[in-house]
């Protein structure tokens, strides 16, 4: 028998397992939860495809043979090597364990973001109550003509739309916002600089002017029930982003792209807390905030409660962090 | 330009080679989703106009179910198409399998919800200021044709044809005595057989033949049209 022939021979005897690949494939990929069996017949055929790989890399390369089979050992690789699912498990780990320690470690960059957040907001208190004339930078004509007539921009807001559509529109918005604040820290921590700044720049430019016009007291009390938690959520964006930029000005790794990688994927964990909360935020800010039926003593309850809760969740004490550990 | 491969070593000591889709596939698979997501979306639009309002006419004030119920999901619907679909598919989406791509890990695994939508998250950055022009740019320019999404989820687009059922079946029809170098030449041609030019096709087809069919006589061969020297090569691989 000549090479070839031998060649034709093997391919002949193996073309039945060849042929349902494709499906055993589709099968083992959908699945998430598979049997001994299961597990030991894809284990097998790994080792069958490799052995089948190897053979026609030698003898046929490059060849329709080669690259299909080549295909299907990389995908039973995935396949194989996926990373073990349990999402109640997963859930549980991420809030009560990973989201704390990221938390702990940006402490320094969450009280760093805080201060440039409250230097911009007292920058913009001094030059709007320096030179009122400015507000325009910070304020559109409307609301400016609202509060110069005694009247907030807030007391119409559930006159324009349902609160259910202002409170997805306002959570959409923050959480965008959020992730904004988190993603520009691509570019060195800049990015992430700029929108805390801008924030809390207009903050302090709006209530100087509605100081001015004798109004920061209703201000405040619109912005309390919601105000102090998405505050805090979007400094700790924004330190999530800080640190972004710190991992490609001083990587960590042996990389900018693996550092980057790494802080990316253990900051981001933090973001998914955050909007669970600005969700919450949402819905208090199109509820709670417009609704001149609350007083003031239900809207520090609810805004210091929420708050309070915000910590719990930070510290994964919420989610039984504590209890976990001292039971392990 | 060939695409970069990455090469994974893995225990059985054959390794796993990844071909990285370029610039090219990428865009192929992001035009054909953003065609179906806002197909989808624009549909769930209308069917839900249609619903609301029991026709084609709108208010000055629709009332809050319309943004709830209509506005909303279709916004969801065009922003968390890749997301959900990338998770759900396992690092596929339509236009991903449409232009034979998937995403995977550095390590070749099936990347897990986390990764994807860090991935996703990044396309803030990567779609300014217009158009994917960040993520374009980064595409070109990095060795692994990575957009910055992909950097921080540490994912790869890789080429993922599923070739497998015709390239077995033709190249092992031994019962035509067919080398398997010379089954995989035909089966190549028939692939490209639409693409290539009319008189090239069938110079090619004629120089194929001839060497697997011998006995043929060379005017016999010369004679045959190109739908003849089609069908004898097709003929040659199914024996």
């Amino acid at each position: 028998m000549t090479e070839n022939g031998g060649l034709q021979a093997w391919a002949t005897s193996r073309i039945a397992a060849w042929g349902d690949l494709g499906s055993i494939l589709d099968g083992l990929e959908r699945k998430r939860d598979h049997t001994v069996t299961e597990t030991l017949r894809a284990i097998e055929l790994y080792r069958a495809l490799g052995r089948d790989l190897s053979i026609v890399r030698r003898t046929l390369p490059a060849s329709r043979m080669t690259r299909a089979l080549a295909q299907s050992y990389a995908r039973l690789h995935a396949v194989i090597y996926r990373k073990p699912h349990n999402w109640r498990e997963r859930l549980r780990s991420l809030f009560r364990e990973e989201i704390p320690q990221v938390v702990r470690e940006l402490r320094g960059p969450i009280q760093f973001v805080a201060l440039v957040f409250a230097l911009a907001a007292a920058a913009g208190w001094w030059l709007i109550g320096t030179y009122p004339e400015l507000v325009g930078l910070v304020a559109s004509e409307q609301m400016i003509d609202g509060v110069e007539e005694g009247r907030l921009w807030t007391e119409d807001i559930v006159n324009v739309a349902p609160s259910s559509v202002i409170s997805v529109g306002i959570l959409a918005n923050n959480i965008t916002v959020s992730i904004v604040a988190f993603v520009l820290g691509v570019f060195f921590g800049l990015g992430t600089f700029y929108i805390i700044a801008m924030n809390g720049f207009m903050l302090g430019a709006i209530f100087a002017f509605t100081h001015q016009h004798g109004m920061a007291g209703e201000l405040l009390k619109f912005v309390l029930a919601h105000g102090l938690v998405e505050l805090s959520v979007i400094c700790i964006a924004g330190a999530a982003g800080m640190m972004l930029g710190e991992a490609l000005i001083r990587p960590t790794h042996e990389t900018r792209r693996e550092s980057f990688r790494h802080a990316a994927s253990k900051t981001s964990k933090v973001l998914l807390l955050c909007a669970l909360l600005l969700v919450v935020c949402g819905f208090i800010e199109g509820y709670v905030s417009p609704d001149p039926a609350f007083p003031m003593i239900s809207r520090v309850v609810i805004g210091f409660g929420w708050w309070v809760v915000m910590l719990g969740a930070l510290s994964g004490r919420l989610f039984g962090s504590g209890r976990s550990q001292a039971k392990a | 330009m060939s695409s970069p491969q990455i090469t994974l070593q893995t225990v059985t000591g054959v390794d796993v080679e990844l071909t990285i889709a370029g610039p090219g596939s990428r865009s192929y698979a992001f035009v054909i989703d953003w065609h179906i997501r806002l197909l989808l979306a624009l549909q769930w639009m209308l069917v839900g106009h249609l619903i609301y309002f029991g026709g084609l006419r709108m208010t000055d004030s629709p009332g809050p179910g319309y943004a709830l119920w209509v506005w909303l999901p279709t916004l969801l619907i065009y922003f968390l198409y890749h997301p959900v679909l990338e998770i759900a598919m396992r690092g596929r989406t339509p236009g991903k399998r449409i232009a034979g791509v998937r995403l995977v890990t550095r390590e070749g695994d099936i990347p897990g919800a986390g990764p994807l939508l860090l991935r996703n998250i990044f396309r803030l950055l990567d779609s300014l200021p217009l158009a994917y022009l960040v993520g374009l740019i980064t595409v070109v320019l990095t060795e692994h044709h990575v957009r910055v999404g992909d950097l921080a989820a540490g994912t790869l687009l890789v080429m993922d044809h599923d070739s497998s059922a015709t390239s077995f079946a033709s190249t092992t029809a031994a019962k035509s005595g067919l080398t398997p170098q010379a089954a995989d030449l035909i089966q190549e041609l028939l692939d490209r057989w639409p693409a290539l030019d009319e008189n090239y096709r069938a110079t090619i087809a004629r120089t194929l033949l001839a060497r697997v069919e011998p006995q043929i006589p060379a005017e016999e061969l010369a004679g045959l049209s190109t739908n003849d020297l089609r069908a004898r090569l097709t003929a040659k691989l199914t024996g």
